[in-house]
């Protein structure tokens, strides 16, 4: 198994840990719950080392990329970062990703953890032109720093005016004394924050700064278990749960990321449009549960006869209202925010409602 | 309170505390810290009848899920009712307030194949 710089921290601290994506990595510290409202209502930090960097560059570098991502990279200012995908060639999906312009013709691809092996292959099969690929997934170590608080803790370390980067908008420069850190505005959370990237020898010394800086903001670690049920609760996609090889993007309600435009060349492209302009047979769909319980991954969905029209992605509880709430897929006629449907949890028909996401807003 | 020296242990993390003819069963420190914080718990109705390695009932984690299985065969007497609106009892106090049933014991001889504290501290090491 991989280890990421900080794996003996996070053992020092008390922290789960557990295999995720190849890598060994903390799931919990003080718990899921505490965890997650830690970031809901103040600052947490989040080791999340283990994402794969590949960089991008040459004169060619935005004609691959465009063929490569769903979304418009010619939309990228340098400074900026756009989510995208990989489609494959079967109306799938290849990953998930972060596209950052680094500078003119040089971009980060920021992809998921389990799946850099995949993506680096279907990266380099792809190249063409003028295009230098490098694998930073090791010599490129990430922080999320997520939460109310954020901000503050943030630019108590920092000269630079941290409210001067927008949204999905990111600077290289100094941070807590290290040199050369990137500096996003993005996260996985919905609580709002920043993502740091910067190099494995930096890691502990950020870490260690965040917290000497963070004791007056509440900061805590978080794990992976809060991560989820934050992205849960925001209806963010997770790779190999919402979407996979054979799930596509108009199915997961991510058409917004898929441009359509006519220098826009990867795979599927024709079917995406088909499906967006024609319709989809099935859709992803938040689920709130009317009954105790908590609808996993793979569990069945079913009418009210009983019939099953549909499948659990991804399940957990809400952990401010106690209520179950999860994603899945449903038959298209059954997607509609209101619709009562069933969860079939160990023999049991549970009740639920279809739920517009996210589910914290 | 019990402490788990007075306890018997299954390789499946539950635990039985014997009361003349009634035992009390819950589930060790050790699975509920394995588990993380329990959310929901699924108990049986009183007067249900279970044997030996029956699924009795679930936990559930923010994680995970685990079902419940009897250590001994027996029907049972009372279930811990305050676990539905408390199920952190689980958590806090496993030997005591997260007890779950109390069972009439069906066939004594089955308590001879459980652990005692030690031997169950020896499997979970």
């Amino acid at each position: 198994m991989k280890t990421i710089p900080l794996t003996p921290v996070h053992e020092a601290l008390g922290a789960k840990m557990a295999e995720f994506g190849g890598f060994r990595m903390p799931i919990e510290y003080s718990g899921i719950l505490d965890e997650h409202v830690t970031v809901c209502q103040r600052v947490g930090v989040f080791d999340v080392s283990h994402m794969g960097e590949f960089e991008v560059e040459g004169v060619d570098a935005l004609a691959y990329l465009q063929d490569l991502c769903l979304n418009d990279v010619a939309q990228l200012s340098v400074g900026q970062a756009q989510y995208t995908a990989f489609p494959n060639e079967r109306g799938g999906l290849v990953d998930d990703l972060l596209v950052y312009r680094l500078d003119v013709q040089r971009y980060w691809l920021v992809v998921n953890a389990s799946n850099i092996d995949k993506d680096w292959a279907w990266c380099v099969q792809r190249r063409k032109g003028a295009v230098r690929l490098t694998n930073r997934s090791e010599s490129v170590a990430q922080l999320a720093v997520q939460g109310p608080h954020a901000l503050d803790l943030l630019q108590s370390l920092c000269a630079l005016p941290l409210t001067g980067i927008a949204s999905y908008h990111f600077v290289v420069g100094e941070i807590a004394g290290l040199s050369n850190v990137l500096i996003s505005n993005t996260g996985y959370t919905g609580a709002g924050g920043f993502e740091l990237y910067c190099a494995p020898d930096q890691v502990k010394a950020l870490w260690d700064a965040l917290f000497v800086a963070g004791a007056d903001f509440g900061l805590k670690p978080i794990g992976l278990g809060a991560r989820d049920t934050l992205r849960l609760e925001m209806g963010y996609c997770l790779y190999g749960h919402e979407i996979d090889e054979d799930t596509s993007p108009i199915e997961a309600g991510l058409s917004w990321i898929c441009s359509f435009a006519a220098e826009k060349n990867y795979p599927s492209k024709d079917l995406f449009l088909q499906q967006k302009q024609m319709g989809v047979a099935r859709k992803r769909i938040g689920l709130r549960l009317l009954d105790k319980g908590i609808a996993r991954q793979g569990y069945e969905l079913a009418d009210a006869e009983g019939r099953v029209i549909g499948v659990v992605t991804s399940g957990s509880i809400s952990p401010l209202t106690r209520e179950g709430i999860a994603m899945g897929y449903v038959e298209t006629a059954f997607a509609k925010p209101g619709t009562e449907i069933c969860v079939s949890i160990r023999g049991r028909q549970l009740k639920a409602v279809v739920q517009r996401l996210p589910f914290r807003t | 309170m019990n402490t788990p020296e007075q306890l018997l242990f299954t390789k499946d993390h539950e635990w039985v505390k014997v009361e003349g003819q009634e035992a009390v069963i819950g589930i060790s420190d050790y699975a509920q810290n394995e588990l993380g914080e329990i959310v929901f718990v699924e108990l049986p109705e009183v007067g249900a009848s279970f044997q030996k390695t029956d699924v009795f009932g679930s936990v559930e984690a923010v994680k995970a899920v685990s079902e419940l299985f009897m250590p001994i065969s027996g029907e049972v007497l009372a279930i811990n009712e305050g676990l539905s609106e408390q199920p952190e009892w689980i958590n806090e106090d496993p030997y005591g307030k997260g007890w779950m049933l109390r069972i009439r014991i069906a066939d004594a001889s089955e308590l001879e194949q459980l652990l005692s504290e030690n031997a169950y501290q020896e499997f979970v090491k």
